[in-house]
């Protein structure tokens, strides 16, 4: 019988590198920086091609105690969530590679105080920080472009960056040394746009990570992965402003589910609450690690730990 | 490899060097006018061989190979539910869609008191995912070393479902399909040391039989295949022998290419994966192109988000999923509370029903029938108009159930207020946000 031959894909482009931080030799003061990117295969598949960067696990803290988190989250960090500094340092011992700092939206909100408690953040760890706003356009322009200058040199990832304030995000990402999250809705043609329109702004393509948005199991995961899937392969396929290292939000979208927040008043087959919900936020972060996310932003200590065993495993 | 219309033409009556056969080429009497449009047609999957009387037996084994699935169809079934899975045709979703979803099986082993009680409660676990009736699909029974023709029959009795035999000894394999007597399972599983006796087990009963090969290796797999087919057994299905998530991936990855890119058929079949108890693992298999997904304990809390992996994973990417238009109740409203209006496309309601469920703000919900689209495509195609919107407002009775005449529309169809006044005269028309997350905070300030 004639041998099986493994057809092998050869591809021609690659995704490019993007290191998170900067160490005081690079300008910054980070303990240690985290590099994404690099691939030449699709997800894992080492018989093909190389995957020299495992995807990286941030995790979500927030400014203030969140009012809107499920109790299964806040009772798994316990008081931390008190203290933006004390969860900083619990994010980091939970296994964190990247923190992910993101101001809720509450009266307090001004430039000032986005200062000061970044640069808490910034001294309770030496790991890469990614920063997103509220998620309101006016206090989102004024929280990023003051934390830009709080932390210039840091290499951090500004967030989010979308085509209606990319102007202004960019511009602070510029003149600081700075990464930007561009996000655009689910759609290859949009993702591809706004990285050409950051570019165009004179941000090297090494500090725009991409960010397809994310939804969760049940509610439109199928939509991102089928998109990260086919933003992965045009690079591959050497479309260079696809190549981006792409950053995803499993933790703040499962988490906003009904199955994950609710306890009760829910139907019996959804079973165990605590059980379901961290499914839910590692079911939704395991689909987008095979679709080729680089950075997955969680929220749950027991689902970093999944999501960290599973990419152990692949990245072997 | 499918064939193009002119290497059919070839294998049909005209082209034939028979003359017995070559006269009646061009006979139309498939209700085409020649053997070459006839091809075309076929080419296409537009037409039927069938519809040719006078094709000769080689060209039609060769037609007949040409036409079958990279994949094939496995079915298994049990006393009366079964399971079809295969006929696969791409890597990626997106190219076309995945067509069977892999069956999700649990496991019970021979020596365990309870196996009858898990499969009863395997056989009637449901759930209700977005107007879906989810379920698993059956029980694979383990000898480890008890009773397994009794624990067999056992769960034979307790589901309706089909079941999977897992031994790899030909004696209690054929005590366990006499006690499955009645059902299809699949045999699991036959190896380099027993696949004679396996084999001809397989084919007297029946069953599709799952041929293991250790670490992956592809070329092991392939050769075992073949002589389980060489013996008589056409449903086949594939156990690698990968275990965790980067074997898995990778072996199930450069199989199914071999099937779908190089029609290599002697990998053509559905795999097997056993994710053991590990939720994570399921999802890769699911995603990753296992036919067949083995856990080893059954509990919704873990169930539950796997089956709705599995319907995302397999929803036809052409034909999102619609929610059926109606009004939806969040958070327990009264008739004092706000009504909003959107479209029926899934990921439009979900926005904006979770936007506002999460919030905690009682709301009455109208979902137009915009066949399915966005609220702002759905605009420009003219399938969200003041029309439709009052038409869901009439039909649905709302005037009836609620004790104001206020409805929200999405910021982005503002232009339609106008005519929503005229349409439903006596309403008040408000202009809410443009995108969903903005809607507790305009219910908490706009609507008092």
């Amino acid at each position: 019988m004639p041998a099986i031959e493994i057809p092998k894909e050869k591809w021609s482009g690659k995704v490019r590198e993007i290191t998170l931080g900067a160490t005081a030799d690079e300008g910054g003061t980070r303990a240690k920086t985290v590099t994404v990117g690099g691939q030449n295969s699709m997800p894992f598949l080492h018989f093909e091609g190389d995957s020299p960067n495992p995807p990286a696990i941030a995790i979500e803290i927030q400014d203030r105690k969140p009012a809107d988190w499920s109790s299964v989250l806040l009772d798994a960090w316990g008081d931390v969530t008190e203290d933006v500094v004390a969860w900083a340092k619990a994010a980091e011992e939970k296994g964190a590679d990247v923190i992910l700092l993101k101001f809720g939206l509450h009266d307090g909100i001004n430039a000032d105080y986005a200062r000061k408690t970044f640069r808490k953040v910034l001294e309770a760890t030496g790991l890469p920080i990614i920063v997103f706003g509220p998620g309101q356009a006016e206090l989102d322009n004024e929280v990023l472009v003051a934390i830009a200058d709080e932390g210039k040199g840091e290499r951090l990832v500004l967030g989010v960056c979308d085509d209606k304030n990319y102007r202004t995000i960019v511009a602070a990402a510029l003149g600081n040394e700075h990464i930007v999250d561009a996000r655009t809705a689910m759609d290859v043609n949009l993702s591809k746009q706004l990285n050409i329109l950051i570019n165009d702004m004179g941000l090297p393509m090494e500090r725009i990570m991409m960010d397809p948005t994310t939804a969760a199991l049940g509610y439109g995961m199928e939509y991102g992965y089928s998109v990260m899937e086919r933003l992965r392969l045009a690079a591959l396929q050497g479309d260079s402003m696809t190549q981006q290292p792409m950053l995803v939000t499993p933790g703040e979208e499962a988490w906003r589910a009904k199955e994950a927040r609710a306890g009760e008043d829910v139907p019996e087959a959804w079973g165990d609450w605590a059980e379901r919900a961290v499914n839910w936020e590692t079911i939704t972060a395991g689909a987008l690690v095979e679709s080729g996310a680089d950075i997955l932003a969680l929220r749950h200590p027991e689902s970093v730990k999944r999501v960290r065993a599973m990419i152990d495993a692949l990245a072997k | 490899m499918s064939l193009s219309g002119i290497q059919i033409y070839k294998l049909l009556p005209a082209s034939s060097k028979n003359a017995e056969v070559k006269k009646h080429g061009n006979c139309k009497e498939c209700g085409y006018p020649t053997c070459l449009a006839f091809a075309m047609k076929l080419a296409q999957k537009q037409a039927e061989l069938a519809q040719c009387p006078y094709v000769e037996d080689e060209s039609k084994s060769q037609l007949e190979a040409s036409a079958a699935p990279p994949v094939r169809l496995i079915t298994v079934t049990g006393t009366e539910r079964k399971l079809e899975v295969g006929n696969e045709t791409v890597l990626f979703r997106h190219e076309k869609t995945f067509f069977n979803q892999p069956g999700i099986f649990v496991r019970v082993k021979d020596t365990q008191a309870d196996a009858a009680d898990v499969a009863k409660a395997v056989d009637a676990y449901s759930v209700d995912y977005v107007g879906m009736d989810l379920t698993l699909n059956g029980i694979a029974v383990e000898a480890a070393g008890g009773d397994f023709a009794a624990t067999v029959a056992a769960v034979k009795a307790a589901t309706s479902f089909p079941l999977i035999l897992l031994t790899e000894d030909p004696d209690t394999a054929e005590a366990g399909l006499k006690a499955a007597e009645g059902t299809r399972p699949l045999l699991w599983a036959a190896t380099a040391d027993n696949w004679e006796a396996m084999a001809k087990l397989a084919a007297e009963y029946k069953v599709p039989l799952a041929v293991r090969a250790d670490d992956g290796d592809v070329a092991a797999l392939a050769a075992l295949a073949e002589q389980v087919k060489g013996a008589g057994v056409e449903d086949i299905v594939l156990d690698p022998g990968a275990r965790d998530y980067g074997s898995s991936l990778t072996v199930f990855t450069q199989l199914r290419r071999l099937a779908i890119k190089k029609n290599e058929r002697k990998v053509g079949y559905p795999f097997i994966g056993f994710a053991g108890d590990d939720a994570s693992l399921a999802g890769q298999h699911i995603a990753k192109y296992a036919g067949f997904v083995v856990l080893d304990s059954f509990s919704p809390g873990t169930v539950y988000p796997l089956l709705v992996m599995r319907a995302n994973i397999f929803t036809d990417p052409q034909k999102p999923i619609q929610v059926q238009p109606g009004v939806y109740e969040i958070n327990n409203p009264t008739p004092n509370d706000p009504l909003m209006v959107t479209t029926n496309f899934s990921i439009t309601y979900f926005a904006v029903a979770n936007e506002v469920e999460s919030s905690g703000i009682p709301g009455w919900l109208l979902v137009a029938d915009a066949e399915g689209m966005s609220v702002l495509t759905a605009w420009a195609a003219g399938k969200f108009d003041a029309e439709r919107i009052a038409k869901g407002v009439k039909g649905n009775e709302l005037e009836g159930k609620l004790d104001h005449k206020r409805i929200v529309i999405p910021g982005h169809v503002a232009v339609l207020m106008g005519e929503l006044e005229e349409e439903l005269p006596g309403w008040e028309i408000n202009v809410g946000p443009r995108e969903a997350v903005d809607l507790p905070n305009f219910l908490k300030t706009q609507w008092g």
